[in-house]
């Protein structure tokens, strides 16, 4: 399951830019951005990923009473998780153990993501394919498409995401 | 300086450098942003004991962060209706990555005008770690 609503918080905003290197005041300074083109704090393209935050399932966060898959006193805490998590948010990546891998993604941008919104998710499976890899082995691939939707319901950007399951470790 | 379509022609690129010997903080700062906590991305113990990696490696999707701010840099806020691609190699802590745009067309539509861009970032060896297209609606 994809998170159903993801507010636009403008600390959120500040902090994934600073993550992408990308220290464009319109995603920080609300004075210099109201007095901008824009109008206003706006989103960085790929922000709508951070949506996952906001997943109450998200397998690759650590979860209450579910032991975490990362190092701790061992190398790993448990199994990696299993197939059944393939469609979670940030497609291809619901697995663990170097098997799930992202892709590929394509975002449509029909207006600007700004803070202060909250947008409202549907997610729904895509296409599913096989391929023979050059260096992982048998390639799964699987598609998810995200639509983000803004309060009047109208879109804002729609996700298409494509995963991808090797059956080995990807060596480069 | 805002980028304008009468000052393109299809051939014309666009290059930047969009982050120098990526540091695992990096890594970390964007899985906290995200909130993709893979340890495949944020804990070296695993990456290499556990899924067989040399090393920790960067989400694909931070490398298409740091592609997209040469986009929002070149053609501005607000301006990009389409963006996406294929992550095409791993990018590894210490790498140094350059995103170059393309022009591939120069189109109008309902008298709005629309650059095509194809959009390549190359690691320091040159090998290309994300490899898709764009598409900004310029003046």
């Amino acid at each position: 399951m994809a998170a159903s609503q993801f507010p636009i918080e403008a600390g959120h905003v500040m902090m994934f830019a600073r993550a992408i290197g990308d220290f464009n005041p319109v995603y920080f300074d609300a004075d210099l951005a109201r007095e901008s083109d824009v109008g206003g704090i706006i989103a960085p393209p790929t922000f709508v990923q951070a949506s996952a935050q906001y997943d109450p399932d998200y397998p690759l966060r650590p979860q209450l009473g579910i032991p975490w898959f990362g190092s701790g006193s061992t190398p790993s805490g448990r199994a990696p998780i299993t197939d059944s998590d393939a469609n979670a948010q940030g497609p291809g990546q619901g697995q663990s153990g170097g098997t799930g891998l992202h892709a590929e993604q394509h975002y449509e941008f029909h207006r600007p993501v700004r803070a202060g919104e909250v947008l409202t998710l549907t997610q729904r499976p895509g296409k599913s394919w096989e391929k023979q890899g050059r260096r992982g082995g048998l390639l799964h691939f699987r598609e998810t498409i995200i639509e983000y939707r803004g309060e009047d319901g109208e879109l804002a950007v729609t996700a298409r995401g494509v995963g991808v399951r090797t059956e080995q470790t990807v060596k480069n | 300086m805002t980028l304008k379509a009468s000052g393109l022609s299809v051939g014309v690129s666009h290059s930047a450098v969009v982050v120098e010997n990526l540091t695992r903080t990096q890594i970390v700062q964007y899985a906290g942003a995200s909130g993709d906590y893979n340890p495949l991305h944020t804990d070296e113990v695993f990456a290499t004991q556990i899924a067989g990696y040399p090393s920790v490696f960067a989400h694909g999707m931070l490398t298409m962060g740091l592609t997209g701010k040469m986009l929002t840099d070149y053609v501005g806020d607000c301006r990009l209706t389409r963006f996406g691609g294929r992550f095409t190699s791993q990018v590894w802590p210490g790498d140094t990555l350059t995103s170059t745009a393309t022009v591939t067309a120069i189109r109008a539509e309902n008298g709005v005008s629309l650059v095509d861009f194809d959009v390549v970032t190359e690691n320091q060896s040159g090998d290309a770690v994300f490899s898709g297209s764009a598409t900004a609606r310029l003046d």
